[in-house]
């Protein structure tokens, strides 16, 4: 593989800004958001240069690596700090850097009354360089240290305004949920260096063909933990929404396009071990297709509008997981998908904030309505991205979500029915509940509180939703024009077991998603356009919307089945400890100052009994001698 | 009769001999500097003279030689490194003795005396400490690189004599501080006539008194063993005594607690490093055949060295006396690094020597930061809550309990790790359960520091302050880096040591 020497830069740029930011304090409060910007916009930079030259070479050289250091050499136990920049990679780098300039630039006004917020700018960097080395690292420990550096910017993030001791929460559970996560992926690399004794994801891929299924099986699901711990999938999905408690853009960036994607890259870059493990791929199926039913019933409920976009990024990743788990047909089609996600839900999210910040931080969308007039620009770019999320042809999603549950009809079997139905229904919540949050935002009455003044965000912000908004409406057909994005990605994965028959033409799965579609926003239509909306959530509700309002029971099913069962060992592992092991630490402790207290009487500060003692001790020594020679 | 004028290598003896001459015109200044220049003065001509003679140290690393004196001393890679661990000590030791809190104005006046007021309130300053200390270091050089019996008692007592004045400088505590240098005067005395002794009896033994010559009757098998044994016994007991390893060890707890602390945290630590040095050489080369009869002997030294240090340091209130008992195990740490008797022994041995020294002289030195208006406070029960008043003194001293107590990320966990392993790999297998066990007691007590600085809250009359020096702070960072240094990346250091730590006989 070609070296080279100047992918790390790409890193290294907003990692020397969030250092520069965290050490230089105060004193950077003038400069720090510009220079945060700058780092990000210059490792984009770096990132479109990488692109050009990669382009440039042949199919077979464009994979490119760069070692940085030797990192552990212990015994047969060899991890090379090293970075890999190959056609996956490239998209994620150019995703990370570009939507996270869009969204830096968008903060400096977002955040420009907010006293820290030379610190946001340093944590957004800091998620930048982290989020690139996950992408960039040449094998799991690499990615590890990015997976757990992201992880670390998420929870710094999620509680940035941690006066409030709910968001202090929310990002200790989001915390938490990702270790379970986390652990997974370090037994996966546990299993990966005892069965194969490599990490690297060169040597697994290597070797994985001589590995026996079960070790790869159990790697595979340890792998999915890892996934959906960082994705927000099924079951440890319940962190997602209460994430939101950070300030928007972070959830435009790190909790909506890119950290929140991690687990469809780790699971498409470990496609090698998912080939070679069928029962651990199946799980990736069923794991996606439970949570984007998940997600999209959450979201038909929720009148927080930031909480609905999480639902339905939960449920988009879903989608994604879901293709991931299909195999080398479906692996190009979730980074579609992933990438053209990255888009329109950032630039939703980017519109919710817009809408915020006129409406005095108000996140209910019953308190709403009627926007339209006042915010044009933010009501025609979150319509844009609306139309992207929903698959109208020929906004992005229509080309990677057709894509995906064609996909999934072609499956076969059985197994194809049942997914290519799931992912049909999704689409038409989908469409329900976004038209739903369309229709409380920016049609109808006004609902506002008397002190709200409504009004069009500065153009910082939104001409970054305006970008992405140009995403939303092109990035679809130029990825898929001539099947670019598959073609680009093609040799990386294996492609054996290809092309089974077509269950449906495509024309004809296009007409079944949009008629259901249709049938979603219709349904959406009836329901709150045509009625009126209250300003608060009615209390007679169907049982089904009080279940789906309390996020379908997640957080009391973790609550019952992990939390007091957990609660109730920790309990009693404490009273052990005490009584057991910390009875034997006292008691030696007690034994120990006893001993030393007594043997202190011998020190009584007169020369003579020194004398006294050297004396003793050396005809001890003789003595001793004398033994010996004996 | 004809003299014979010496061969000598000046090279390879220069940084002895640049160390005396600095001493000696140290002395000069004294006669001829004016009072109030003299501080300054002599703080530049000492450190100036450390450096150069480290500097040469580091010229000379690579080279080897029987005979740069004659065949009384040798040069080596072990004496180089011994040799430099103990300028670098010095070096930090010297910004601490430079603070001028801690040395009584007039050494000669008796305590609590007129004249000694009026020195105060004219505010002088003992400056002798320089050259005594540099006749010290002197001394401490030749200990490890003598090569005779005679050498090695004149190197003993060069070191040994600029020390006991050096205990009786305290400022504070006056009779305390003559108290434990009459005792360690007394008590040196005493073991060096065993020294002298045990040097009788090998030369009884081998008809020799170099150690070529004794090796060479120990290998021959030739002499009576009796002799040697009962010499070996005797010259050891003299090391024995300078290291601080039980029974020989009564002394250090009470001079540890009355020297001026930079005196104590010099002499924990260089001292250590010359006497073990000297060990080193003897048990290594010189009594390396006669393995079988001083092994089971250092083992049972080290064994209750390791367990008396610990299990005694636990009951300690003083934060002096405490170190000094830890310094008494880790004398019995170190004996595990003779018992081992090869080549890792030899590197392991070296490696804690200056790891240990190092975060040594660094916890003394914090100790000297926590004062109050009668001078430093060593009773550890006014240092709880330390660590909210002076996080910089506090946190420090926290990394150096970490390094005695062997925590990983510090260099105290390299140096015992590698040290045991040594001893294991030689079957001194009690030796290093017992290191182990009394490692976790000592682990104890240091956490109990650590607990009393940082999550007590400060009682009443806990009073203590930090009064920030320079000089002081300086040797607190070099200390806390080297230590942290040692402990992430010791791979450097390690292999220094293991190339160059090879005897030649």
């Amino acid at each position: 593989m070609t070296t080279s020497t100047s992918l790390v830069y790409l890193i290294a740029l907003p990692l020397a800004g969030a250092a520069i930011l965290l050490l230089a304090g105060r004193r950077a409060d003038k400069w720090g958001h510009l220079l945060g910007t700058a780092m990000s916009a210059s490792s984009f930079g770096v990132g479109l240069y990488q692109l050009m030259l990669m382009l440039d070479r042949p199919t077979e050289q464009r994979p490119i690596g760069q070692k940085l250091f030797e990192w552990i050499n212990v015994g047969e136990f060899k991890v090379d700090a090293g970075l890999l920049l190959d056609q996956l990679s490239i998209c994620f780098v150019l995703l990370i850097t570009g939507v996270g300039t869009l969204i830096h630039i968008y903060s400096i006004s977002y955040m420009s009354h907010d006293k820290d917020r030379r610190r946001f700018f340093a944590y957004l960097n800091l998620f930048i360089a982290a989020m690139l080395l996950l992408v960039l690292g040449d094998s799991y420990l690499n990615l590890y240290v990015g997976w757990e550096g992201v992880g670390l910017a998420s929870y710094l993030l999620i509680g940035f305004w941690n006066q409030k001791p709910a968001y202090a929460t929310a990002s200790k559970k989001a915390f938490v949920m990702n270790r379970i996560g986390d652990m997974g992926l370090s037994f996966a690399i546990m299993i990966a260096f005892a069965t194969m004794g490599t990490v690297s994801f060169a040597g697994v891929q290597e070797h994985a063909h001589h590995a026996s299924e079960a070790a790869l099986t159990g790697m595979g699901i340890m792998l999915l933990v890892a996934a959906a711990g960082k994705s927000a999938q099924f079951p440890l999905q319940a962190w997602l929404g209460d994430a939101m408690a950070g300030p928007t853009p972070v959830s435009a960036l790190i909790h909506a396009a890119t950290m929140v994607t991690a687990g469809v890259y780790l699971i498409t870059r470990s496609n090698f071990v998912f080939d070679a493990a069928p029962t651990a791929q199946l799980l990736v199926v069923i794991v996606g297709a439970i949570t984007l039913m998940f997600g999209a019933l959450i979201g038909t409920a929720k009148d927080d509008i930031k909480k609905a976009l999480a639902a339905s990024t939960m449920s988009q990743i879903g989608y994604m997981i879901l293709a991931a788990g299909l195999g080398p047909v479906g692996y190009a089609f979730a980074i579609m998908h992933l990438l053209t996600h990255g888009f329109f839900k950032a630039g939703m999210f980017l519109g919710a904030g817009s809408v915020m910040h006129g409406m005095n931080d108000e996140v209910n969308m019953r308190k709403y309505g009627a926007l339209r007039k006042f915010m044009p620009i933010t009501f025609v770019t979150f319509g844009l991205g609306y139309l992207a999320i929903l698959g109208v042809p020929p906004f992005a999603g229509f080309y990677s979500k057709d894509m995906i549950i064609e996909t999934a009809f072609n499956a076969g079997g059985a197994k194809g029915i049942i997914l290519g139905v799931t992912t049909l229904i999704g689409a038409a919540i989908t469409a329900f509940y976004m038209t739903r949050v369309m229709i409380l935002t920016f049609t109808g009455t006004k609902r506002w509180d008397d002190d709200a003044h409504p009004h069009e965000s500065p153009w910082l912000m939104w001409l970054p939703m305006a970008v992405l908004a140009i995403g939303s409406v092109s990035s679809g057909f130029l990825l898929s024009r001539g099947d670019a994005l598959e073609n680009w990605l093609h040799p990386l994965f294996d492609h054996h077991a290809e092309h089974e028959a077509h269950l449906f033409e495509p024309i004809v799965v296009s007409a079944m998603a949009l008629t259901m579609v249709a049938i979603g926003v219709a349904i959406a239509f009836v329901k709150y356009a045509r009625q009126e909306v209250s300003s608060v959530a009615p209390e007679n509700v169907s049982i089904f919307t009080k279940i789906a309002r309390q996020d379908l029971m997640q957080d009391r099913f973790n609550e019952a089945v992990f939390m007091r069962p957990g609660q109730a060992l920790t309990t009693t592992l404490v009273a052990a400890d005490d009584a057991v092991i910390d009875g034997a630490v006292r008691g030696v402790g007690q034994v120990a100052m006893g001993s030393g207290s007594a043997l202190r009487g011998l020190q009584n500060g007169y020369v003579r009994s020194y004398a006294a003692m050297i004396l003793v001790g050396a005809i001890a020594l003789i003595g001793a001698i004398w033994v010996v020679v004996q | 009769m004809t003299f014979t004028a010496p061969v000598l290598s000046y090279t390879l003896l220069s940084p002895i001999l640049i160390l005396l001459g600095g001493a000696l015109i140290g002395v000069l200044v004294e006669a001829f500097v004016s009072k109030a220049l003299r501080p300054v003065v002599q703080l530049t001509l000492t450190l100036g003279t450390l450096m150069l003679s480290l500097f040469q140290v580091w010229r000379i690393r690579g080279e080897q030689s029987l005979t740069p004196a004659m065949g009384s001393l040798v040069i080596d890679g072990p004496a180089v490194l011994l040799q430099g661990s103990i300028l670098v000590i010095a070096i930090i030791s010297i910004f601490l003795i430079a603070d001028t809190e801690h040395f009584t104005p007039l050494a000669a006046a008796l305590p609590g005396s007129a004249e000694e007021r009026e020195a105060a309130q004219a505010g002088n300053q003992v400056t002798e400490v320089y050259p005594l200390t540099l006749f010290a270091v002197s001394g401490m050089m030749i200990f490890p690189i003598a090569s005779d019996l005679i050498m090695l008692f004149v190197a003993l007592e060069m070191l040994s004599l600029p020390l006991y004045l050096m205990a009786g400088l305290s400022r504070r505590r006056r009779l305390a501080s003559q108290e434990s240098a009459l005792k360690y005067f007394l008590l040196g005395s005493f073991a060096s006539a065993f020294f002298l002794f045990g040097a009788a009896y090998l030369y009884g033994f081998s008809g020799s008194i170099t150690f070529a010559g004794i090796r060479e009757s120990v290998i021959g098998g030739s002499g009576n063993d009796v002799l040697l044994l009962i010499g070996m016994a005797f010259l050891s007991i003299g090391l024995l005594f300078k290291v601080g390893a039980v029974p020989f060890h009564s002394w250090s707890p009470d001079v540890y607690q009355g020297a001026p602390t930079p005196i104590t945290a010099f002499m924990a630590a260089a001292t250590k490093v010359a006497a073990f040095g000297a060990m080193l050489r003897i048990f290594y080369t010189v009594f390396a055949n006669a393995e079988w009869s001083w092994t089971p002997i250092i083992s049972a030294i080290a064994i209750i060295s390791m367990l008396l240090g610990s299990l005694v340091a636990i009951s300690q209130r003083d934060v002096k006396r405490m170190l000094a008992y830890s310094s008494i195990a880790h004398a019995g740490f170190l004996l595990s690094g003779i018992i081992a008797l090869n080549k890792a022994g030899l590197d392991a041995t070296i490696f804690y020597l200056f790891a240990y020294g190092v975060a040594t002289v660094g916890g003394f030195a914090v100790v000297t930061l926590v004062r109050d208006s009668s001078g430093e406070v060593t009773d550890l029960n006014r240092w709880k809550g330390l660590g909210k008043r002076s996080p910089f003194a506090a946190s420090a001293f926290a990394l150096f309990l970490l390094a005695f107590a062997g925590i990983p990320l510090t260099s105290g966990f390299i140096g015992k790790f590698s040290i045991f392993s040594a001893a294991y790999e030689n079957g001194a297998t009690a030796v290093v359960i017992t290191g182990v066990l009394s490692s976790a007691i000592a682990a104890f007590f240091y956490i109990r520091v650590i607990v009393l600085m940082f999550f007590t809250d400060a009682v009443e009359d806990g009073t203590a302050v930090e009064i920030p020096s320079i000089l002081t702070r300086a040797t607190v960072v070099i200390s806390a880096v080297i230590t942290l240094v040692l402990g992430i990346y010791p791979a450097p250091v390690l292999d220094f040591i293991t190339d160059l730590a090879i005897f030649i006989r």
